[in-house]
């Protein structure tokens, strides 16, 4: 096993040494089930799945590190088999999703907003640079602080920064016990709700409102979730649920209307006037929303809302929100710094970059 | 070795002539207070690691984010190198001046601007105290999560540029996780939001990066922190063990029986003795070792838990499981560990606080080395640890007046450091690497990823003027230290002069 990973890193780094040879750049995939995420990128494919399996794992020491080109479920199975789980809940938008797709793509589930971001997980990570060198950083201890975060920083980075290789996570028990719960109340009600339970050390892990109802998910001991679902009532709802929202398998996300996603701060007023259909997540702080309307008008409301808009599913040439001027003149030197030749998915999150 | 800015290794800095540096200051930044004097210089010449003293060139005290942005432009132009601190707690000596080198203090930055506690964030500036901040959100059950033991003192700004963390990292996380926007300032004046009000941001995570860069990167000058209600109880087991080893054995049992402690503490007889004997927190002075296992959350759980963890307590061999009765006997508990550090002060005339991280199964391993190291070095060592998270607070004892002892303890420092890395590990869990650990980053990370580094450090920061010679080490000094990763028996940079 040692030498057939021995040989695949080594034609991983062979494949960027000849792309900065050659200065042509390269198209980093895993399962590419979230080709759909930002722009498209014109260069040669990089497949990583050859550079698979879990490294290590130890339960007691709470990490798990695995090869970029894993798919997302060995881990969580693995996982699931000692009782522990990759709390972000990031999304399968298809088959084969891998584990380094799901770090660089920096997608959370409906967990996000009580547990933490993928990124909020990462520990550890070995990335090919641009001058095809291997290197490592972070670790598998809950606590580094040595040198600069760039292992952190990968998350949701698109692969813009360096070929992701491998990454070491944070993972946690799973809980034991899970209630879910359908409340009949409204968008206003239910958000003025939630902002007040958030004050309150209840065991809430989803909040999801459809327009017709409030789901919500508790997660944790016997005790609070029983006490928790008792005391905010509503009827039972299949757990089967969550995952359909964090796969957007819902009715709401099918068709070809244009997918927005907003993200908003936590516990405010929605906006006004949103042009479409909405699915409300994360307990208001993530919006899906389905609309034909112009791009500037929704990125304008998003704003007003101290928030920003993406969009996830239609046909434009900008997709992510734009970032302020200085703010994107930064992006760009960093990126020239850790990538002078532009190999590592130019463009995949901005034009120039 | 001596700490200290060594330009041949750590790289020349311009010669910069004080009248003219003052004048400048004084004439684009007209309203800034400016120390000059000696005397006036004097207490600001070290942080927390105060064995290591350099008065700066100046110290600047601004008190709005556009004089922060004026003494920058003019400091990038005259090439003058900054030095920012915060409330100068820091062990690492990461706010450590340099002759040559304005210091720039956020002292001044101290106000509260907004608690929101329908979104539970507070926005604050740099200079506002770690434990102020829990204390303005106290009134709606709400509070900060990071908490160093230097939470009295020290400001959220140094609490952002260090990535500190505390006794509840590994349920709540470091400042890292607790933070959702940072306004900075860049070296050329540019001000920078980093991460949101919302919960991720556009582009790429600078936010995640910046955290934890210990002023190398820009100057913190406003922050919105996230916050966590209170739990509805906490309760605390304390253990006693008459062998180290079982104690580390307890800990990797109680996480891998799915159960997270809000806190999970353990020290070591020296240190057991020292906090005894300083604030009676009723500790057993003659045992090996105790843990001090917190559980936190909803009452039912929290029962559920305590039970479980006693069970687990029980099977690990602990003589002794006493559960803090009350409020006031939980905190009775807790002051012990968290007085260790002055504890250890107490009986001892100086100590060194190291801050290695380990994967939790080498625990027993690193301990008994440790104790061998210390014996060799004739140096003892008190061991306190945030045992959950692997992050060890070895502290060396030493008298600083006794010639060459100083040197030791650094030298066995730099041993124990040096073991964390062997077994897997980090040589900073959370005090930073500052000027104190330089050389140990040559240890830690090869040419390559120190490269990486430098590239990340341009990016932000072209003219290389912000804390220069902290945390990223140059290349000739690795060279000099003599430790850099040899791989396939080559040095990386033959080329590089040695000196």
């Amino acid at each position: 096993m040692g030498q057939g990973h021995n040989a695949s890193i080594d034609r991983l780094i062979d494949q960027v040494r000849a792309a900065a040879a050659a200065g042509t750049p390269l198209a980093i995939r895993g399962g590419n089930t979230k080709a759909f995420l930002g722009r498209p990128v014109e260069g040669t494919i990089l497949d990583t799945r050859e550079h698979d399996g879990i490294v290590h794992y130890d339960p007691t020491e709470l990490v798990i590190t695995a090869r970029a080109g894993t798919p997302l479920v060995d881990v969580e199975v693995a996982l699931a088999e000692r009782g522990q789980m990759l709390a972000c809940e990031s999304p399968h938008f298809g088959e084969g999703t891998t584990f380094g797709g799901m770090v660089a793509a920096g997608v959370s589930g409906p967990r996000r907003p009580w547990f933490g971001a993928v990124r909020d997980f990462v520990l550890g990570c070995r990335v090919i640079d641009s001058r095809a060198n291997p290197l490592r950083f972070g670790g598998e201890v809950m606590k580094n602080v040595a040198g600069f975060d760039l292992s952190r920083a990968m998350a949701g980075s698109f692969g813009c920064l360096g070929l992701l290789t491998e990454v070491s996570m944070k993972v946690l028990p799973l809980p034991l016990h899970r209630a879910s719960l359908r409340i009949e109340l409204d968008v206003q009600q239910s958000l003025k709700q939630l902002a007040h339970w958030a004050t309150e050390p209840l065991p809430i892990s989803a909040a999801c409102h459809d327009g017709a109802a409030l789901m919500l998910r508790l997660e944790g001991g016997h005790g609070s979730v029983n006490a928790a679902a008792a005391r905010l009532g509503g009827a039972p709802l299949e757990d089967d649920f969550w995952q359909q929202l964090r796969d957007h398998q819902l009715p709401f996300f099918a068709g070809t209307r244009p997918l927005w996603r907003l993200g908003l701060p936590t516990n405010k007023q929605l906006p006004k006037n949103l042009p479409g259909e909405v699915l409300i997540d994360w307990a208001g702080a993530q919006l899906w929303l389905r609309s034909d309307a112009p791009a500037q008008q929704i990125r304008d409301i998003a704003t007003a809302a101290r928030g920003h808009a993406a969009l996830w599913r239609g046909d434009s040439d900008m997709r992510f929100p734009p970032l302020p001027p200085a703010l994107f003149a930064l992006h760009q030197r960093l990126k020239a710094q850790l990538d002078p030749k532009a190999l590592f998915n130019p463009g995949r999150m901005y034009a120039g970059l | 070795m001596n700490i200290l800015y060594d330009e041949q290794l750590d790289g020349a800095l311009a010669a910069v002539d004080r009248p003219v540096l003052l004048a400048a200051l004084r004439n684009e930044a007209p309203d800034v207070t400016l120390l000059h004097e000696p005397e006036q210089l004097r207490p600001y010449e070290c942080d927390g690691l105060s064995a290591y003293r350099t008065v700066p060139l100046a110290v600047a005290l601004p008190e709005t984010i556009e004089q922060v942005q004026a003494i920058l432009r003019c400091c990038s132009r005259l090439q003058v190198p900054v030095v920012a601190r915060g409330a100068g707690t820091g062990l690492s000596g990461g706010a450590l001046p340099l002759e040559k080198a304005i210091l720039l203090s956020l002292a001044r930055f101290k106000r509260i601007l907004e608690v929101d506690s329908r979104a539970c964030i507070a926005r604050v500036q740099p200079g506002v105290r770690n434990l102020a901040i829990s204390e303005a959100a106290a009134p709606f059950g709400l509070y900060f999560a990071p908490d160093p033991s230097s939470q009295i003192a020290c400001s959220i700004g140094g609490n952002v540029a260090e990535n500190a963390g505390g006794v509840h990292c590994l349920k709540y996380g470091l400042t890292v996780h607790n933070v959702l926007r940072v306004d900075i300032v860049l070296m050329d004046g540019e001000r920078v939001t980093l991460g949101s009000d919302a919960l991720d941001s556009p582009g790429l995570d600078l936010l995640a990066l910046f955290v934890g860069s210990e002023g190398l990167l820009g100057i913190v000058v406003e922050v919105t922190v996230k916050l966590l209600p209170k739990p509805e109880v906490a309760r605390v087991l304390l253990a006693s063990f008459d062998d180290v080893k079982k104690a580390g054995q307890a800990v990797g049992d109680i996480i891998g029986a799915g159960v997270i402690p809000g806190g999970l503490e353990m020290m070591d007889n020296l240190s057991i003795r020292a906090s005894e004997d300083f604030v009676h927190a009723g500790y057993p002075v003659e045992a090996a070792a105790i843990l001090l296992c917190e559980l936190d959350g909803v009452e039912a759980d929290v029962a559920a838990d305590c039970e479980c963890v006693r069970d687990i307590l029980l099977k690990a061999g602990a003589t002794d499981i006493r559960q803090a009765l009350d409020e006031n006997q939980r905190k009775q508990f807790w002051s012990g560990r968290k007085n260790a550090f002055p504890a250890v002060g107490r009986i001892s005339p100086d100590y060194y606080c190291m801050d290695g991280t380990i994967p939790k199964r080498a625990l027993p391993m690193v301990l008994e080395r440790i104790g061998e190291l210390s014996r060799q070095a004739g140096l003892r060592v008190a061991n306190v640890f945030h045992a959950g998270d692997g992050n060890m607070h070895p502290l060396i004892l030493f008298d600083a007046n006794r010639p060459g002892e100083l040197e030791r303890a650094e030298d066995l420092g730099g041993k124990i450091l040096e073991l964390c890395l062997e077994v897997g590990g980090s040589i900073t869990g959370e005090h930073g690497v500052g000027r104190e650990k330089i050389n140990q980053m040559c240890a830690q990370f090869g040419a390559d990823e120190l490269e990486m580094f430098r590239a990340v450090k341009a990016a932000f920061d072209p003219q290389g003027l912000l804390n220069p010679g902290k945390t990223i080490p140059t290349l000739a000094r690795c060279a000099e230290f003599g430790r850099l990763h040899v791989h396939h028996g080559q040095l990386p940079h033959p080329e590089l002069e040695r000196f």
